[in-house]
């Protein structure tokens, strides 16, 4: 409670610090998460993600820094913090020969004030596969079990650790839509992930982490890169009457079509790009083009600009 | 979702803990192929003894059968606790269950009684067995009287604890579970060799004897013995006697030795560095 808005941050920490042997993995973090915000903690492998999430969760103990969940230290796992929140690990054991049911009701069993096992199950999508061995569940399914063994002491802080790795696009949507509902139930999740279009989808907000630092924060939208990314206009040319070289002159710089006859222009000023595009279509005495697409930098496309950037400089200085 | 609670909570360990056991029972009971060998390898070693070693042991009156009964119950527990527990113990440590579970408000007591608990279940259950047979088949005699059913009693639960415990701490050494047996098989094979499971135990080199004297399986085997085989053997025994108080001051030194060994090098995962 240093801060004044400490009460509505569920997670704060400040310049957090971890190493192991001569290597710095964690360098002064610093992250704050609101009370009821999905965050997402984005980076590439070896960055620091897993390390800086296990010292939150209590399972490693930090170098130095100031950490804060729900109010708590959580350095030796005090049993205050474990009682309020969820955790759901990369690897989280298996339980195969155990009912789904049994599974969660085990985890019930642990708590003081657990949801009924058939309502965890009704938020994770499983009421069905109730009586189903876990051994015998779909990658999809086994990880909403493990969802569902962590949200069934109703946790006011959930930690989930790469959910939808290695899933199928259908069981990741289906997983999308199970945290989607978290969000109306109130619960604060901090969200680890490699998929850019799960944490724009789901995220309120993101910190990119590279190299133990945190090089970027804010909503998915919002995130800036390091250098400005350019919009790309895409246009479809299939007739001999769109010329190449006629649109190279327009555009002021030599373009190639790919094999499909789609071009791609990057541009300042797409808008602009895409009427003088019309006009030149309209003037070469057609009236529509078979494709044409603006393409916004991506949350993957900022992303991938800001690992590239920070990992090359923090090369060069190390 | 979320509601206050009383900060003060603290879980019941002991009603978690048997909750753990009633799950992880169901959990063995479900695998068939491990309840059938878990139960059947100490019937047909006891069998296959029996065709091989019919015989008394030198005028004494004891089929060697009989003693090979005392120390077929005294390795179960050892197969039981320290063998399948160290296996499985090294398993969780592997594949996130025990890192899952130490992320709740579990204790770790309540893990372990439910461990305990299906060990004690498993190595009753072989107990019960290896009896049927022994008494139906090879007219071994059971405990005669309340002090021998107590004495059965307590070497056992003494045994299996300190076998557990030194099943779990031998996990510290294992970060591959496939290696937990390859760890825990040779030192269980050579004390069965050694503390008279296999062979007569008064019937080894001294300096062997003195060996297997250091280790808790002789002692059981010496104690079980005592309420399984008739008076009259007691002066064939190394000591010329039961040695009972021994048995117990030995099996409780290693049980609270091996208690506090197990406390100090558990570990939730063998993943981190």
């Amino acid at each position: 409670m240093t801060k004044s808005n400490s009460r509505a941050n569920a997670l704060e920490v400040e310049g957090l610090i971890k190493s192991y042997g001569d290597r710095r993995v964690v360098d002064e973090v610093d992250l704050e998460i609101r009370a009821g915000e999905i965050f997402c903690l984005l980076g590439p492998n070896g960055a620091g993600k897993t390390t800086t999430v296990e010292i939150l969760e209590g399972y490693r103990e930090r170098d130095g820094g100031r950490v804060s969940v729900l109010g708590l230290d959580p350095g030796g796992r005090p049993l205050q913090l474990r009682t309020r929140v969820g955790i759901v690990l990369q690897t989280t054991g298996s339980f195969e020969r155990l009912t789904v049911a049994e599974t969660v009701a085990q985890f019930a069993g642990f708590y003081p004030n657990p949801l009924p096992t058939e309502e965890a199950l009704s938020l994770v999508d499983l009421v069905e596969s109730s009586d189903k061995l876990s051994g015998d569940l779909s990658g999809g399914q086994r990880r909403r079990l493990d969802v569902a063994c962590g949200l069934v002491g109703r946790p006011e802080l959930l930690f989930l650790d790469e959910p939808t790795t290695g899933l199928d696009p259908e069981a990741r949507r289906r997983m999308w839509s199970v945290l989607e509902g978290l969000r109306t139930q109130g619960v604060t999740v901090l969200l680890t992930t490699h998929y850019m279009d799960e944490a724009a989808h789901l995220a309120d907000r993101v910190s990119v982490l590279v190299q133990g630092r945190v090089v970027a924060r804010g909503t998915p939208e919002t995130l800036a890169p390091p250098e400005p990314i350019l919009s790309v206009v895409e246009l479809q040319l299939d007739s001999p009457d769109l010329s190449v070289a006629e649109l190279s002159r327009l555009v002021g710089e030599e373009v190639v079509p790919d094999a499909e006859g789609w071009v791609r222009i990057p541009s300042e000023e797409p808008t602009g790009l895409i009427l003088r595009l019309a006009e030149w279509v309209r003037s070469s005495g057609r009236s529509e083009v078979p494709g044409l697409a603006v393409q916004r930098p991506s949350l993957e496309d900022v992303y991938l600009a800001l690992v590239e950037h920070h990992g090359r400089r923090i090369e060069v200085l190390s | 979702m979320t509601a206050t609670v009383d900060p003060n909570w603290t879980p019941s360990v002991l009603a978690v803990g048997l909750t753990r056991y009633r799950l992880e029972l169901k959990t063995f009971l479900r695998n068939r192929e491990e309840v059938m060998f878990t139960l059947a390898f100490p019937l047909i070693l006891l069998l296959l003894f029996g065709v091989g070693l019919n015989g008394e042991i030198e005028s004494t009156g004891v089929d060697f059968v009989q003693y090979f009964l005392a120390g077929m119950i005294a390795s179960s527990a050892v197969s039981a606790g320290f063998i399948s527990l160290s296996q499985q113990v090294a398993i969780e440590q592997h594949d996130g269950t025990l890192k899952r579970l130490a992320g709740t408000p579990m204790s770790p007591v309540s893990y372990f009684i439910g461990k305990t608990g299906v060990v004690i279940t498993a190595a009753a259950a072989q107990m019960v067995l290896l009896f049927v047979v022994g008494v139906l088949f090879y007219g071994v005699d059971l405990p005669r009287d309340g002090f021998g059913w107590m004495t059965l009693g307590w070497v056992m639960v003494l045994g299996l604890a300190a076998s557990s415990f030194l099943g779990i701490s031998i996990t510290r050494l294992v970060d591959d579970p496939r290696a937990a047996a390859a760890v825990a098989q040779p030192p269980a094979l050579v004390l069965q060799f050694i503390s008279g499971v296999f062979f007569l135990f008064s019937g080894l080199p001294v300096w062997l004897q003195n060996v297997a004297s250091l280790f808790p399986l002789r002692w059981m085997t010496l104690g079980l013995r005592s309420v399984l085989l008739p008076d009259a053997f007691e002066a064939a025994e190394t000591a010329g006697s039961w040695q009972r108080p021994k048995v117990f001051v030995v099996l409780m030194i290693w049980t609270v030795g091996a208690g506090i060994l197990a406390h100090r090098t558990f570990r939730w995962s063998s993943r981190d560095e």
